[in-house]
């Protein structure tokens, strides 16, 4: 599903991204873990297609094509979500006409019919119990005056609304109390199947007692060091990230 | 919600998409200005006495007067001699029913949105058609008449209803107020009056659609509403002009006389041609605006949307003598490439316990300059009197330029005044979230604006609200960068 081959990113002319490798097949979930500054977020964002980030070399494949040379809006209809660390606050823009039209960009995409407002109305109302989202929330301007809590249930909401294939959750759990991190992590485990794939990039392991990965990485100085079953985020808690730091 | 998403996924171009030209000949005098002229177009319009000096009045004090340069404009030298002060479509000035209207002009206005034929038999929308110079058709009519409300072009004001017109021309803005509302007031062609008697709530919205059409034509237009005691109307406005390479003067006046608990509300869809990327071409529109609250607890709001014209300078005023009287004045103005706007509004509290609210949300994109001017001025004898302004600025790019300047003058201890302003840029952040949610950069942008814009495109009636919206999308297309 997701290829990224010997891949180079630089922000502003500095190395973030030396030589990532990395495969995720359909119904897996990986685990990026690291300190902070290793690169995590970086990583996140440059698949998601954010401008400020250069690609200097490297490839990466989604479903066999060419992923760096789509729009971040047809990488979006393609099936590819992000979760942001900061979700970005829009005022005057109301929760419900932004999902609307986010929704209905995407269906168009797979040349399905347009939601009409009623139907649309039927299947928010459904997939927010999903995520325990409070049915008001909705009703304010995106992200406006929410809590981070409730920014990050948000997140979860349209992931559950836009049904991706491969979605990557940059830092999901980070703000969260416990009560969040489950209802978080209830709806990405609701979202798992066969065909669905997710990046999981966290920093703490607490989040992968909900979300059990397949695979957990650790990225440090922007390689992936070390990579193994989900026992690493176990071991990595134990001993700390300067154990990496030490071996590497 | 269903529109605004039809809005957002209907537009899809860019182009300014009123720039025909309609084919119609064309009664038009020869370029030029001198008292001559003004006496043809008063003969040409049978005008009584009154309206001739009038006319002639404020011709010679024109003469006296200077362009105004205090503005944060660039406007070049508009040679006043180039343009011809009368145009309308030939055929007879009046028409008795829509039948005989010629079908060219009907093709006009379908173009524009404005099925007058459909609007006779729907209830809903009272409209004036300006073009050029003339008013063309006026709907409705008997269905307001019953109310006992005069809807009808000016000229026709000027013929049947001649005791009101000299009653109230001029009371708002007179004669030699300025430079612009000078010219007009010498050779306005036509326009709409407006007349609600006592205790008459306007049972539908009235709407004035102003079109240019010649070429080397200035349009001047002036609209007159009186509201008598205890009632109400609502007004609205549109304009649309076709695109031409050489630029157009607009020189209007509206005048609004509110008398005791009236309420006048205006509001403004501004959509003149506003030249093309280069800055080429585009409508000069300089327009005088006021309204005045004569009597107490008399209440006017102007609420506009500015998306047009070359070079913008208006600012819709209220002088609120009445006590306990209220003024309002919400604007969103959209300046994208070469556009040039310098609007506000004029606050002016002369009575006891009088209220004013400025909201104006300036766009900015392209090379483009939006300035917000704006005075708020309290006489001594206001007591109790409260002004709040808010006045918001949005850049879209590196290259555009928001400006603010605001007057105050407080001439007494127990009036309040607050003024809040601030300055933004589209977050790039912004629009990556949208795009990460499968929405391109064009939709995103017009979904933030209209988010930023939302106060003040609320005021407007859902109809023209919802062409408001589809506006400034269009307007701010090919902005981002």
């Amino acid at each position: 599903m997701l290829s990224i081959k010997d891949l180079y990113v630089s922000v502003e002319g500095m190395e973030i991204l030396k030589g990532i490798n990395l495969e995720v097949k359909p119904g897996e979930v990986h685990a990026i873990m690291g300190p902070n500054g290793s690169g995590k977020s970086t990583l996140a964002n440059v698949l998601a297609g954010k401008e400020e980030y250069e690609v200097t070399s490297g490839s990466v494949l989604f479903d066999g094509e060419d992923l760096l040379e789509k729009a971040p809006e047809d990488r979006a209809k393609d099936g590819l979500f992000l979760s942001f660390q900061y979700p970005v606050e829009i005022p005057g823009v109301p929760m419900v006409n932004f999902l609307k039209s986010a929704v209905n960009e995407h269906r168009k995409h797979k040349g399905e019919k347009e939601l009409t407002a009623g139907e649309f109305l039927k299947l928010m109302r459904e997939k927010m119990d999903m995520v325990d989202m409070h049915p008001n929330l909705t009703n304010r301007s995106v992200n406006e005056g929410f809590s981070g809590g409730e920014k990050k249930k948000n997140e979860i909401f349209q992931m559950a609304l836009l049904e991706p294939r491969l979605a990557i959750l940059d830092e999901t759990d980070s703000g969260l109390d416990i009560d969040a991190l489950k209802t978080v992590a209830n709806g990405v485990n609701a979202l798992r199947s066969p065909e669905r794939s997710a990046i999981v990039v966290t920093h703490y392991q607490r989040l992968l007692d909900y979300i059990v990965p397949d695979f957990v990485h650790i990225l440090y100085k922007g390689k992936i060091v070390k990579t193994a079953g989900k026992e690493l985020a176990l071991e990595l808690e134990e001993k700390g990230y300067d154990w990496i730091k030490t071996d590497n | 919600m269903e529109d605004q998403d039809k809005i957002l996924s209907d537009v899809t171009q860019g182009e300014y998409k009123y720039g025909f030209v309609t084919d119609i000949e064309t009664d038009i005098i020869e370029k030029g200005l001198n008292e001559d002229v003004i006496r043809l177009i008063s003969a040409k319009k049978e005008e009584p006495e009154f309206m001739l000096n009038f006319r002639l009045e404020a011709y010679r004090r024109w003469l006296k007067m200077k362009m105004p340069n205090w503005a944060y404009l660039k406007v070049p030298a508009i040679d006043f001699q180039a343009i011809s002060y009368y145009a309308a479509p030939k055929n007879k000035a009046k028409y008795d029913s829509l039948d005989e209207v010629d079908p060219e002009l009907l093709e006009t206005f379908n173009k524009l949105g404005i099925p007058l034929e459909e609007q006779k038999q729907l209830a809903g929308v009272a409209v004036d058609a300006v073009i050029d110079s003339v008013s063309v058709k006026t709907t409705f009519k008997e269905t307001l008449a019953e109310k006992g409300i005069i809807f009808c072009s000016f000229s026709e004001a000027v013929k049947e209803h001649p005791e009101l017109v000299q009653k109230y021309l001029g009371q708002a803005v007179p004669v030699a107020d300025n430079y612009f509302a000078a010219l007009n007031s010498a050779v306005f062609s036509d326009g709409s009056f407006c007349y609600i008697p006592k205790g008459v709530r306007c049972p539908m919205e009235l709407s004035t659609y102003f079109r240019i059409n010649a070429a080397n034509t200035g349009q001047f237009e002036r609209t007159l509403i009186v509201a008598d005691d205890d009632s109400y109307v609502s007004y609205l406005e549109g304009c649309t002009a076709p695109m031409r390479d050489e630029n157009q003067l607009h020189a209007a006046v509206v005048e609004i006389i509110a008398l005791d608990r009236a309420e006048v509300k205006y509001s403004t869809v501004q959509n003149w041609y506003p030249g093309d990327k280069n800055g080429k071409g585009g409508i000069y529109n300089f327009v005088t605006k006021r309204g005045v609250c004569r009597g107490v607890s008399s209440k006017i709001s102007w609420t506009q949307v500015e998306t047009g014209s070359a070079i913008t300078w208006k600012y819709p005023s209220c002088i609120l003598m009445g006590d306990n009287s209220v003024g309002e004045f919400n604007s969103v103005a959209v300046t994208n490439n070469h556009q040039q706007a310098d609007t506000g509004s004029k606050m002016i509290h002369i009575g006891k316990n009088t209220k004013s609210t400025i909201i104006s949300k300036g766009i900015s994109a392209g090379k483009s300059d939006n300035s917000y001017r704006g005075l708020v001025k309290i006489l001594p004898g206001a007591k109790n009197s409260r002004n709040f302004s808010q006045c918001d600025s949005l850049l879209l790019n590196d290259t555009c330029g928001a400006h603010t300047f605001p007057y105050i003058e407080v001439g007494n201890k127990s009036s309040v005044v607050e003024h809040e302003a601030t300055t933004s840029k589209i977050g790039e952040d912004q629009i990556f979230y949208c795009n990460q949610r499968g929405i391109d950069t064009e939709m995103a942008i017009g979904m933030i604006v209209n988010g930023y814009a939302k106060e003040v495109l609320n005021k407007l009636p859902m109809e023209f609200a919802v062409e408001a919206q589809k506006l400034l999308q269009i307007s701010l297309e090919g902005s981002v960068g």
